[in-house]
């Protein structure tokens, strides 16, 4: 018997603002942008807004902020702040508010201005430091994210024979589907011997294993599905979603080589009712190379330790076995601090057949994976066309 | 002795020189870092134990920094010995040469006027 949350929600509009370059506007300005261009894809008015899910890096209090400054007073709301995986995560809590009735419209929301906000990374991340210590790493230095994911890599290579190319490989498939999107920032050729000769940031990652810096803002409106059947856009049903999280510092991850994208994604396909091989696009948080790999395996796109092999030879590029991460990723297409809201922007364009040159053929179920703090909480999700109903 | 938490006392014991670790009385595992309950069982009975300080390196890598920020910086996870795991860092060896596997010894060093258990590699 189908989970009695498949498809009863479903993603009505989408919408983007402010990247790569926000220069000159605040976050809740690109946000706003954001927020409006979702309501407008959906073709309803700020005002039908009454429910909210956002959250922020710096911000403890965002939600409220955004709530003023949007000038609604949601009925629903839900500022879960678990990393870059929040905004897949705040799509259970949506579901089960909207189903029980308790509101009819959600915005779920980020935005970040991190490329452009001058000067003020250093002190953010003096501040983080102070304000959310972490005694049993911070002294040792990884106060950055890159250490802890470079840990995971140099364990992945070890244990399973993973190599630098096949780590290269991901970054390379990226942007050969961001070279298809006129939207993402990276566009120049990137090869294998690119990524491996660029600037060591943390051994076995270079810079070229590491997402970029932009900014950048994302907003998706969820409601009934019978609700979004009557709005402007195909409705994208949310057939699935489920979020795990196993830690917070990567020295508490029992097993540096499985995430708990192993529990989220079991999970999600149960309620979706799908396995890894029915997906016809893939959305994994990329935040560096190791990630595509380990998600890969732990979702069941491949036996665990076969992740490498399973991306080389161009398998997750334009053309290759397995479309993943079509928009080119966070690695080259966008990542202004938290990405995770972007995979699902990308999932609802490919299932809407709206992706031109990158556009997946006959795309009718997506799968995407966010990733939060250091690969600590991971929060899967399964979309749907109609036909997937 | 003041009351103090879990963390104050571990810290208090590195500087007095000794390297404790948290070992649950209800189901004999070790803990690390210091808690107050047990997160294997939920038991909150933990007493102090002396950590053999031998450990295998379980990851390694070098964070690349520039020379302004503090120049390349050798970070590691080491098991203990005792089945616990810690981030740390391997000194007196190249920071590029720390391999997976290299047996370690555990000692106290200082960093910022606050003790913070390092490894140096173990001979032979």
């Amino acid at each position: 018997m189908a989970h009695p949350l498949r498809g009863r929600t479903a993603i009505a509009g989408v919408g983007q603002a402010g990247f790569p370059d926000a220069t000159g506007f605040t976050e809740m300005e690109i946000l706003t942008q954001a927020a409006l261009a979702a309501c407008a894809d959906a073709g309803i008015g700020l005002a039908e807004v009454d429910g909210l899910a956002t959250c922020s890096v710096t911000s403890g209090m965002w939600p409220m902020a955004v709530a003023e400054s949007l000038g609604i007073r949601p009925r629903f709301l839900d500022g879960t702040m678990i990393g870059g995986s929040s905004f897949i995560a705040h799509l259970l809590p949506s579901m089960l508010a909207l189903d029980a009735g308790l509101c009819e419209t959600v915005l779920v929301c980020y935005g970040s201005t991190q490329r452009s906000a001058t000067g003020g990374r250093a002190a953010i991340a003096a501040a983080r430091k102070a304000m959310d210590p972490q005694p049993w790493e911070h002294p040792y230095g990884p106060a950055t994210p890159a250490p802890s994911y470079a840990l995971a890599a140099a364990r992945h290579m070890h244990q399973y024979g993973t190599t630098r190319e096949q780590l290269a490989e991901v970054a390379v498939a990226a942007r050969q589907w961001a070279q298809l999107n006129p939207e993402a920032f990276a566009r120049d050729p990137l090869t294998i011997a690119d990524v491996l000769g660029a600037r060591m940031v943390a051994d076995p990652l270079t810079v070229r294993d590491c997402c970029l810096v932009t900014d950048g803002a994302g907003a998706f409106i969820l409601t009934r599905a019978e609700r979004a059947r009557g709005l402007a856009r195909p409705p994208v049903y949310v057939l699935g979603n489920a979020t795990a999280t196993w830690h917070r510092q990567i020295s508490s991850l029992a097993d540096l080589t499985v995430t708990a994208a192993s529990e989220s994604g079991s999970r999600a396909f149960e309620m979706a009712g799908i396995r890894a091989g029915d997906a016809d696009v893939v959305a994994l948080y990329d935040a560096f190379t190791i990630n595509t790999i380990l998600f890969l395996e732990d979702l069941g796109f491949c036996p665990k330790g076969e992740g490498g092999r399973f991306v080389a030879d161009g398998a997750i590029a334009p053309g290759g076995r397995l479309a993943v991460n079509t928009n080119g990723g966070g690695l080259s297409c966008i990542h202004p601090g938290m990405y995770g809201i972007f995979l699902v922007i990308e999932a609802v364009r490919q299932l809407r057949g709206e992706c031109g040159e990158r556009q997946v053929a006959d795309a009718q179920i997506a799968v995407v994976n966010g990733n939060g703090g250091v690969l600590s909480s991971q929060s899967t999700a399964v979309l749907g066309s109609a036909a997937t109903l | 002795m003041t009351p103090a938490g879990p963390q104050k006392q571990y810290f208090d014991s590195l500087a007095a020189g000794s390297f404790r670790i948290q070992r649950c009385e209800a189901c004999a595992r070790h803990v690390f870092y210091p808690r107050i309950q047990c997160p294997h069982c939920g038991a909150d009975r933990l007493s102090w134990t002396l950590a053999s300080g031998l450990g295998t390196v379980y990851s390694a890598t070098v964070f690349r920094r520039r020379p302004a920020d503090g120049g390349d910086q050798q970070i590691a996870l080491i098991d203990l010995d005792e089945g616990v795991r810690m981030m740390s860092r391997v000194e007196g060896i190249e920071p590029g040469a720390v391999r997976i596997g290299l047996r370690v010894q555990a000692r106290i060093s200082e960093q910022d006027g606050a003790p913070l258990v390092v490894f140096d590699p173990l001979e032979g």
